[in-house]
């Protein structure tokens, strides 16, 4: 069980090495998984629209996370602690810049530069201990006191990370309270291990209401008649993507291809109707 | 290492330094990557960017030619100025050379474009 943890077998510096960063960056399940976070990360970012921002990566990697903030029109700056994995993100020509750095150490960056921050699959490696001089507890706060300094004022701060128990995420949420943030987790799918994903997302300033986690019932709440609901169960599967066909998955295709700079028609109401047969 | 991120970059992390910035950049080999122009982005970064500290830094590996001493009052509509603070802070990357703690003298090499901020954990507060 515990070796199926990575941060149980090493530092991370020394986990991700030249071998296991080709790997990690070529897997193209891995690819998947980790652009559909980095999306959901940003979703619960919320960035005012239409505005390109600055975006700081904590544990980039080889920037699997960070295609998907270019792709979306801003700009991101990368932290991670394994060289080989960067070394990976600058063959793969990223558009995003690179520091090597223990976030442990804390964010080496001046007093509300960036106006957001995600985290994708980084910060369960700041709950162990790899040196006898290194404290977690101590670590986890010197890394939430600097983010919350770098961050601009009513900016979020996203996490996307694999907790290995109720206490592990305890004293993740507890420290990054005393560092001054506000917020908590925000589970996706909470009760399916496959598809359960766990976000924190911390604020800073004013109150603000935590997002909603997605659940397998999302989409179908207010939905009165019982003829329509099935119909507004069907067009969403089970992690809350629309279903194959519907005419939210052909709208979605179509916006990608445009984000692709693809000629692309516009919706009609015709769109994603089924044919009349005669 | 992009200049934005200079910019952005600070050592107080170290113990006993208190704002530890401009870092002091030395560069032996530098880059230009064509990088998108987006006026608003540019806009948008200006407040935030430290112009004379970003300006000390172009000239310290000379590429400030052409860069005005102080931003004018019109900025937001020269766009010849804009372009050529993209240029400045995006298009032109250090690939190997060093950073300097303005304070401390502490050392940051620069290799493959990627400056090591690794410190150990007596150095950090």
């Amino acid at each position: 069980m515990a070796s199926k943890r990575p941060e149980h077998l090493g530092p991370p510096e020394l986990f991700y090495d030249e071998t296991e960063s080709q790997k990690y960056s070529s897997n193209s399940h891995i690819i998947a998984i980790q652009a559909e976070m980095t999306e959901r990360a940003m979703e619960l970012l919320a960035l005012p629209e239409d505005n390109s921002a600055l975006i700081l990566d904590v544990g980039c990697g080889s920037g699997l996370s960070g295609e998907v903030v270019t792709d979306a029109g801003h700009m991101w700056i990368g932290m991670d602690i394994s060289l080989p994995m960067l070394n990976v993100a600058v063959e793969r020509e990223v558009s995003g810049d690179l520091i090597l750095k223990d976030m442990g150490h804390g964010v080496p960056f001046k007093a509300g530069t960036f106006d957001g921050a995600i985290s994708i699959s980084a910060l369960q490696w700041l709950c162990h201990a790899n040196a006898s001089d290194q404290n977690p507890r101590k670590r986890l706060l010197r890394f939430f006191q600097s983010l919350y300094a770098s961050l601009a004022r009513g900016a979020r701060a996203v996490f996307q990370f694999y907790p290995e128990n109720s206490d592990q995420s305890e004293l993740i949420t507890q420290q990054a309270v005393k560092a001054g943030f506000s917020g908590g987790l925000v589970i996706d799918f909470p009760n399916s291990s496959k598809a359960k994903k766990v976000f924190l997302v911390l604020m800073t300033g004013g109150p603000q209401q935590l997002p909603k986690g997605l659940s397998e019932e999302s989409g179908s709440h207010h939905v009165a008649n019982a003829g329509r609901r099935t119909f507004a169960m069907a067009s969403r599967d089970k992690k809350g993507k629309p279903s194959k066909g519907s005419r939210a998955w052909i709208e979605s295709k179509k916006e990608r291809a445009r984000k692709q700079g693809k000629d692309v028609k516009e919706s009609s109401k015709y769109t994603g109707r089924k044919r009349r047969r005669l | 290492m992009k200049l934005l991120t200079h910019n952005f970059l600070s050592s107080k992390f170290l113990k006993g330094v208190t704002t530890g910035y401009p870092l002091l950049l030395v560069a032996t080999q530098k880059e230009v990557k064509e990088h998108e122009f987006n006026a608003d982005f540019v806009k948008r970064m200006l407040p935030k960017v430290d112009y004379t500290a970003c300006r000390t830094a172009a000239e310290s590996i000379g590429e400030a030619e052409g860069l005005p001493t102080e931003v004018g009052d019109m900025w937001e509509e020269n766009e010849d100025f804009l372009r050529k603070l993209h240029r400045v802070l995006l298009e032109v990357e250090v690939t190997e050379g060093e950073l300097q703690c303005p304070e401390s003298g502490r050392k940051f090499p620069i290799k493959n474009g990627i400056p090591n901020m690794l410190a150990n954990e007596d150095e950090v507060e």
